[in-house]
């Protein structure tokens, strides 16, 4: 076995997420436990308003767990400050950016923000990391562009190359490929999966792309109404666990094709 | 922030502009003065008549520097409105300051009526700065407390506004009931003026401002990453509350002072930020902070060469001129270049 490379970067304890109010707790999953390993590649698949997001933003610590720990790097989320946790995890989220006059290179730079000082100023280092991250998304033409010039694929790289800037060694996107055609929806998640493999990145995603997170990942997570399903997504489908991702009758998995297909 | 284009000649030939404006201003004014003496004046240096020397030095100098004071503060604090609202319609007023200065005037001024026997001390423009000062940070607080009640600072935006008309329909309420001549002075205070003020009432204003001008060197960098949107600053490490705090605070010291001693300026506050980002290009507020300080200085400056109308003896109200001759210039470059950001 490579023990070497089964280095666990993220790890749930018995998790229960959901909403805290004054009046009232309302529960959304509980007993996640997930572990993410070093340089894996994984899918959060589940239906809409299953609580992928809920999830994704308790594992970022945007909204508190209502029981158990997560863990990253056998530290406890709860006991890592804001900043530095911006050097262990970055986002790339599905809201817009506001307008503004930012050049692209002024947006991989703001990755940087973490480990710059009160007034931002690059060191080389920083320069060498956002250059890296530019050559590794492959968007040097792009460079000296106001973010409005860009197109929504454009763009989605240009995040990933921030997240990439701000080096850490998890990087969480939310639906990375919502607003993408085909073309640009694969060229995503190739260029996701080359990032864990080439620098070593664990990359968490969630998504509604079955059939390219079957093929593409390490690791499927499935948030299903009869819980959360995890492992390898051939084993998934063998053991017949991906079926309870949709519970609706028109559609069916079909193991063969390896895909949901309409019921006859 | 990386191999940045260099302003550094902007930034030059803007302040040989302010340099330039600065002198003009006080070179014009309903009395003509030769410019030489306007210079040896400046520099406590032998003027020809003593009046001249009493004019540029009690008069006109603590006007000009009171006008860079309200120009680079107003301007300031509305680049901050409308990084932190992400709106580019905010401006230093959002937040019910220039209502609550002028609630506190008006209750000096047409609330006197009402309870009568105030001294006439209290109208003196000290007097009104301090009613101004009063009225503009309790509305704030108010404001403060409801902001921190909740998350989405698009609220506080809404709260300013609601703030700022519960004030002004006390203000109807109170001017229904007062005489003519008090609707007219709390009219003319409203106008805006740079002048009324001592060397003492601008030392104790430059001062003010300095504090609030310090601050700003906290908030840089979480302003330029506020320009992602909030989640994402703060996956950036940033503490939005406190940098949501300080940036109401800045706002709130600047425009506060400002009101407090030269009325509520309008227009300056919104127009400056997109003029600057129009002339530099750029939303980087390390960049954007000292240019908008220098290009509304540089504004107000002329609009009070303007009001002054040199060949005429009357002085035009200031918060009129921004507006009448700032506006069009925003439309102009607006339609000419079509695209507005924070």
């Amino acid at each position: 076995m490579e023990n070497d490379n089964r280095h666990i970067v993220l790890k749930t304890n018995d998790l229960e997420i959901g909403y805290t109010s004054k009046k009232s707790i309302k529960t959304i999953t509980k007993d996640v436990n997930i572990t993410l390993e070093k340089g894996a590649f994984i899918c959060l698949l589940g239906q809409n308003g299953i609580g992928k997001s809920t999830l994704l933003r308790t594992l970022t610590k945007v909204q508190p767990q209502i029981n158990g720990d997560v863990f990253i790097n056998d530290e406890n989320l709860n006991s890592i400050s804001q900043n530095e946790l911006s050097k262990k995890i970055s986002l790339v989220l599905t809201e817009r950016l506001p307008e503004s006059n930012l050049t692209v290179l002024e947006i991989i730079a703001l990755g940087r923000q973490p480990y710059t000082n009160w007034i931002g100023k690059l060191t080389e280092v920083d320069i060498k990391k956002i250059e890296s991250a530019i050559t590794s998304t492959n968007i040097k033409h792009l460079k000296h562009l106001k973010h409005y010039e860009l197109s929504d694929g454009q763009l989605q790289k240009v995040l990933i190359a921030r997240a990439l800037a701000q080096d850490t060694d998890i990087i969480i996107l939310d639906e990375p490929t919502a607003h993408l055609d085909v073309q640009h929806t694969m060229e995503t998640f190739q260029l996701l999966k080359n990032l864990t493999e080439i620098h070593h990145k664990t990359i968490l995603i969630s998504t509604h792309e079955i059939n390219l997170a079957i093929e593409t990942s390490d690791t499927l997570l499935l948030m299903t109404n009869e819980g959360l399903f995890t492992g390898k997504p051939l084993d998934l489908i063998e053991n017949g666990d991906i079926k309870n991702l949709f519970t609706s009758n028109t559609i069916e998995f079909n193991n063969s094709k390896k895909r949901f297909v309409l019921k006859n | 922030m990386i191999q940045q284009k260099s302003y550094r000649n902007t930034f030059i030939l803007l302040s040989i502009v302010l340099i330039s404006v600065w002198f003009l201003n006080i070179t014009l004014g309903s009395i003509h003065i030769p410019f030489e003496d306007v210079f040896t004046a400046v520099f406590n240096g032998e003027v020809s008549k003593d009046s001249w020397k009493t004019i540029i030095q009690d008069y006109r100098i603590p006007k000009a520097i009171t006008a860079v004071l309200v120009g680079s503060g107003l301007s300031i604090s509305g680049l901050l409105m409308q990084t932190l609202f992400r709106n580019p319609l905010a401006g230093p007023f959002v937040l019910g300051i220039s209502s609550g200065a002028s609630l506190g005037v008006a209750l000096l001024i047409l609330g006197s009526s009402l309870i009568g026997g105030i001294s006439a001390i209290a109208f003196s423009s000290f007097g009104m700065a301090i009613a101004a000062s009063l009225g503009a940070f309790l509305v704030l607080s108010a404001v403060l407390i409801a902001a921190n009640k909740v998350r989405n600072t698009m609220s506080i935006l809404i709260i300013g506004l609601m703030f700022g008309s519960l004030t002004s329909a006390i203000i109807s309420v109170l001017a229904y009931f007062s005489s003519a001549e008090q609707l007219q002075q709390f009219i003319f205070w409203g106008f805006g003026s740079l002048g009324n003020l001592s060397w003492n009432e601008l030392l104790i204003f430059t001062i003010i401002f300095l504090i609030g001008i310090s601050l700003l060197a906290f908030i840089i960098k979480p302003l330029n990453s506020m320009l992602l949107g909030e989640n994402y600053a703060k996956s950036l490490g940033i503490n939005i509350k406190q940098t949501r705090n300080l940036v109401l605070i800045i706002t709130s010291i600047l425009t506060g002072a400002i009101t407090a001693f030269s009325g509520p300026i309008a227009f300056v506050g919104l127009a400056v930020p997109h003029l600057t980002k129009l002339l530099f290009n750029t939303s980087n507020h390390k960049v954007l902070l000292p240019a908008v300080t220098i290009t509304g200085a540089i504004l107000m400056l002329i609009a009070d060469i303007i009001s002054q109308l040199p060949t005429l003896e009357y002085t035009l109200p200031i918060n009129a001129i921004t507006s009448l001759f700032g506006a069009p210039i925003v439309i102009w470059l607006l339609v000419r270049k079509r695209k507005i950001f924070i």
